[in-house]
């Protein structure tokens, strides 16, 4: 177990490391940050005295060890464009993106399954083929155009919800949250109903597939056969296998809520970390992009470091394996 | 007894904070992008100035008509005798927010700071050899030579506290190679109308009025600052009400806006010329099928794609009405404008057709056209609709189109042959445009002479400008080097940019040409 443990450390740090490769060589393409860090009349010597300052003279292979000496230690250099570090700034934007993910990825399990099991259970049922129908849009639409419809019905036509931002935020030590007032709730509503909307009408197609799947199992039929209440059969019976490769989908899907957070961020200026990288691939702030990418990187890497720890100790198979020392 | 007493004063002083809060205006701005940093002279950007112009203060700064006007300075003339010096009177009796006074020390240590290796300011006090304090409020500042227009470039340099300054370590400003942030990132302490009360950055920051400001207390007595990077969101947040005043207004939406109950556009001229330039030197072009020569070299070529460019198709069409054509690389605002300059011809695509066989391409030729898609209004689609202009005389233009990140080195490297770029005079005279456009490109000066034209005479006059005195016989110079620019055809100038505030209906604050707007201008009805 240790050893499979240790195995798989290892393979996330070189993962980790191929990852700060790519981004670094990427950003020798994205543009010269020197050119949107002075103004328009600064001679040709002061922009490459700015260019030596930052070190963008090195060798690439310097940047790139100096890059990962320092991002162990947890050092990512100064942002160039709001002059602060970079460590501080991605912390003090990653509650509003935690906050934001956690709230997507409830509201989309919730209704995903609720949905799911509805339309499985009643496939007959006109309710059930117009959530059916909706479901489509929610996959076909692009996230910035669900955002900017949701904004113009409810809080421009409407005025119900705010628009932008993130509400009145209280803090705790390093982490600020919007869970405990009035305006932070209602600002949250708009941009975790946008974000939730993809991963929602995934849950709901996959639960009501797998639920398909199972009904039609020789078990359910000797339930009913059994005279087993229809309710115990659908959701003690069911529901509960069905979950299975649900749970697996829903945990791998977090990752994706958090990093697909980018484009929700930008349309509702949410102070996350997506729309911090946004506003800094526009001026080339390499530090904060790079930063990014790695903490994007950490977070599927953890994940799947997770999944694979659970099943090897759900899985008997595995083990076996291990013991015989494959 | 004692208790009720406690009561009245408690309920006395709550009576009164309630007739404070009934005249306090509370203003919620919106625009694009954030302030980088309130550290004054670390970077020379306008969302940066705007915002510190509300908290520091300039010697003097600029009205919306765009002339000069005192601010920390009451009084600024050469000295009397020596024409290097420039003296400046300061205003009495007006202290920074943390109490203490402001002096002609913290000009000196202000100026000083602004010309130190880090600053991005100091390009504009390149001139300047020393400053000294002559009494407590006078300043004078001895130059390299006679710099007649130089009060010009001091619009954006804002003083700062000596003793708080040196107190947080800030004698220099922020060094990023050292890897650390500084005291002033964060932390202000300036003289202007109001005081910063909240700070996150690309998030919220609250400024509230500054009760012992020198000038007339502002009708806005708290200003929230929020960017909000998405057009159509900050558009949505005005209709909604959620805030009161919005900035970079996206033009397709100003007529919608203007026709909407409960808002008002206020539109300007900015001080932004957006202008095509080409490859101008002998070297054969790197994006066109003929190899063996530079076919914009010829002065002929030059002119039948003036002729050609319809700026009024473009404005109707492109801009929806927001855009001044002109043809000469500079808005009205610039010394050296005139009527006639700016005037153009109309477009004659028979004349161009002619001229382009003159020239030796009747059947034109191939070039590739490099424009910004994210850095002026409409950027990308100004470019797209020359195209179609330029394919009807043969030339066969390809679009390249890339953000300002991007189509800057692009551009610095002279690695185009065509381009589209915007440019902006913040002296609000012509030198500038000569010094970094037209004058012959080495360490100093043509940074953005991106064609790399280059013509000695016009060299020297240039050269000239910096320290001339009379500015009679100045202005004649101004007027001989424009005629040479526009006869060699240097630029292809579009339009000049016009700026929109949008803003709720109750409200009136004008554009301003920088754009620069100070929130002490807003007038509430």
């Amino acid at each position: 177990m240790l050893a499979f443990i240790f195995k798989r450390l290892g393979q996330s740090i070189l993962v980790m490391l191929a990852v700060a490769l790519i981004a670094f060589i990427m950003f020798r393409y994205v543009g010269d940050p020197v050119a949107s860090m002075v103004s328009q009349e600064a001679s040709i010597a002061d922009q490459e005295l700015l260019r030596e300052r930052l070190g963008l003279n090195d060798p690439f292979y310097e940047q790139f060890f100096r890059f990962i000496v320092n991002a162990v230690q947890g050092n990512f250099g100064i942002s160039y464009r709001l002059q602060t570090p970079v460590a501080e700034l991605v912390m003090s934007r990653l509650p509003a993106t935690i906050e934001l993910a956690l709230t997507s990825a409830t509201i989309a399990l919730v209704f995903g399954i609720l949905a799911g099991v509805f339309t499985a259970l009643n496939r007959k049922n006109p309710a059930a083929a117009a959530i059916m129908a909706f479901s489509l849009i929610g996959v076909s639409l692009p996230t910035f155009l669900i955002g900017i419809g949701l904004i113009y019905i409810f809080a421009v036509e409407l005025q119900w919800l705010p628009s932008f931002g993130r509400g009145q935020v209280i803090d705790f030590g390093w982490w600020t949250t919007g869970f405990f007032t009035e305006t932070g709730l209602r600002s949250i509503i708009l941009p975790a109903i946008t974000l939730s909307l993809f991963q929602m009408t995934l849950i709901m197609r996959l639960v009501r597939a797998e639920m398909l799947e199972v009904l039609r199992q020789d078990y359910i039929k000797f339930a009913r056969a059994r005279g087993l209440s229809k309710r115990a059969i659908n959701f003690s019976h069911a529901l509960k296998n069905t979950m299975v490769p649900v749970i697996t989908i829903a945990g791998l899907q977090l990752g994706s809520i958090i990093t697909g957070a980018l484009i929700t961020e930008t349309v509702f200026q949410w102070p996350g970390i997506g729309s911090l990288f946004l506003s800094s691939v526009a001026v080339v702030d390499v530090p904060v992009m790079a930063a990014y990418l790695i903490f994007v990187g950490f977070v599927f890497v953890v994940v799947n470091l997770i999944v694979d720890i659970l099943y090897y100790v759900v899985d008997p198979r595995l083990r076996v394996g291990a013991a015989k020392g494959h | 007894m004692r208790n009720t007493l406690s009561g009245i004063a408690v309920a006395l002083f709550a009576s009164t904070m309630l007739v404070g809060a009934a005249s306090a205006e509370t203003l919620r701005w919106a625009r694009q992008s954030d302030a980088l940093t309130l550290d004054p002279h670390s970077q020379n950007q306008g969302v940066t100035h705007t915002f510190n112009h509300h908290i520091y203060e300039t010697l003097l700064d600029r009205d919306v008509e765009g002339n000069l006007q005192a601010r920390l300075a009451t009084d600024w003339y050469v000295k009397e005798g020596d024409e290097t010096v420039w003296v400046f009177e300061l205003r009495e009796g007006v202290t920074f927010h943390g109490g203490e006074e402001f002096t002609a020390e913290d000009v000196v240590f202000s100026i000083e700071r602004a010309k130190s290796e880090n600053s991005n300011m100091r390009q504009l006090h390149a001139d300047v050899e020393s400053v000294a304090a002559v009494d407590d409020y006078t300043v004078e500042f001895q130059m390299a030579g006679p710099s007649p227009l130089y009060p010009n470039n001091i619009t954006n340099t804002f003083i700062m506290d000596k003793g708080w300054s040196e107190e947080n370590d800030l004698t220099e400003v922020q060094d990023f190679a050292a890897g650390e942030e500084n005291f002033a990132v964060r932390n202000t302490n300036g003289t202007g109308p109001y005081v910063l009360a909240e700070r996150d950055p690309d998030v919220r920051s609250v400024l509230t009025v500054n009760e012992d400001w020198w000038g007339d207390a502002p009708a806005v007595t708290e200003i929230v600052y929020t960017p909000i990077a998405d057009n159509a969101t900050r558009v949505a947040a005005l209709l909604s009400g959620e805030v009161d005043l919005v900035q970079d207004v996206p033009v397709q939406d100003i007529e919608r806006l203007a026709g909407t109950d409960g808002i008002k556009v206020e539109t300007g001229p900015e001080n932004r010329t957006i202008y095509f330039g080409y490859a101008m030197d002998d070297e054969p072009l790197i994006s066109s099928n003929i190899t063996d020569e530079n076919p914009f070299a010829n002065p002929l070529v030059r002119e039948a794609m003036s002729l050609v460019i319809d700026r009024e198709a473009i404005r109707q069409v492109v801009m929806r009405g927001q855009s001044l054509p002109t043809c000469v690389n500079m808005p009205p605002f610039v010394n050296g404008w005139t009527e006639e300059l700016d005037a153009c011809p109309a477009v004659d695509v028979e004349r161009a057709t002619e001229l382009m066989a003159e020239a030796g391409y009747p059947d034109g030729f191939s070039v590739t056209l490099d424009t910004p898609n994210d850095r002026y209004v409409n950027d990308e689609a100004i470019a797209q609709a020359v195209v179609g202009m330029l394919g009807q005389i043969g030339i066969d233009v390809t679009l390249a189109s890339r953000p300002v990140a991007q189509h800057s080195p692009l551009i610095l490297n002279n690695e185009t042959d065509f381009y589209l770029l915007g440019w902006g005079v913040p002296t609000f005279d012509s030198a500038y445009n000569f010094n970094d456009l037209v004058h012959t490109k080495d360490d100093e000066y043509g940074t953005y002479n991106i064609g790399l034209y280059s013509n000695p005479e016009v060299d020297e006059m240039i050269e000239s400008l910096g320290t001339m005195t009379d500015l009679d016989a100045r202005n004649a110079v101004i007027a001989d080097i424009w005629a040479q620019v526009q006869e060699d055809r240097v630029f292809i100038p579009v339009h000049n940019q016009v700026l929109a505030y949008a803003m709720r209906g109750d409200m009136t604050l004008a554009v301003h040409p920088e754009n620069q707007p100070s929130m002490t201008g807003v007038v509430f009805e």
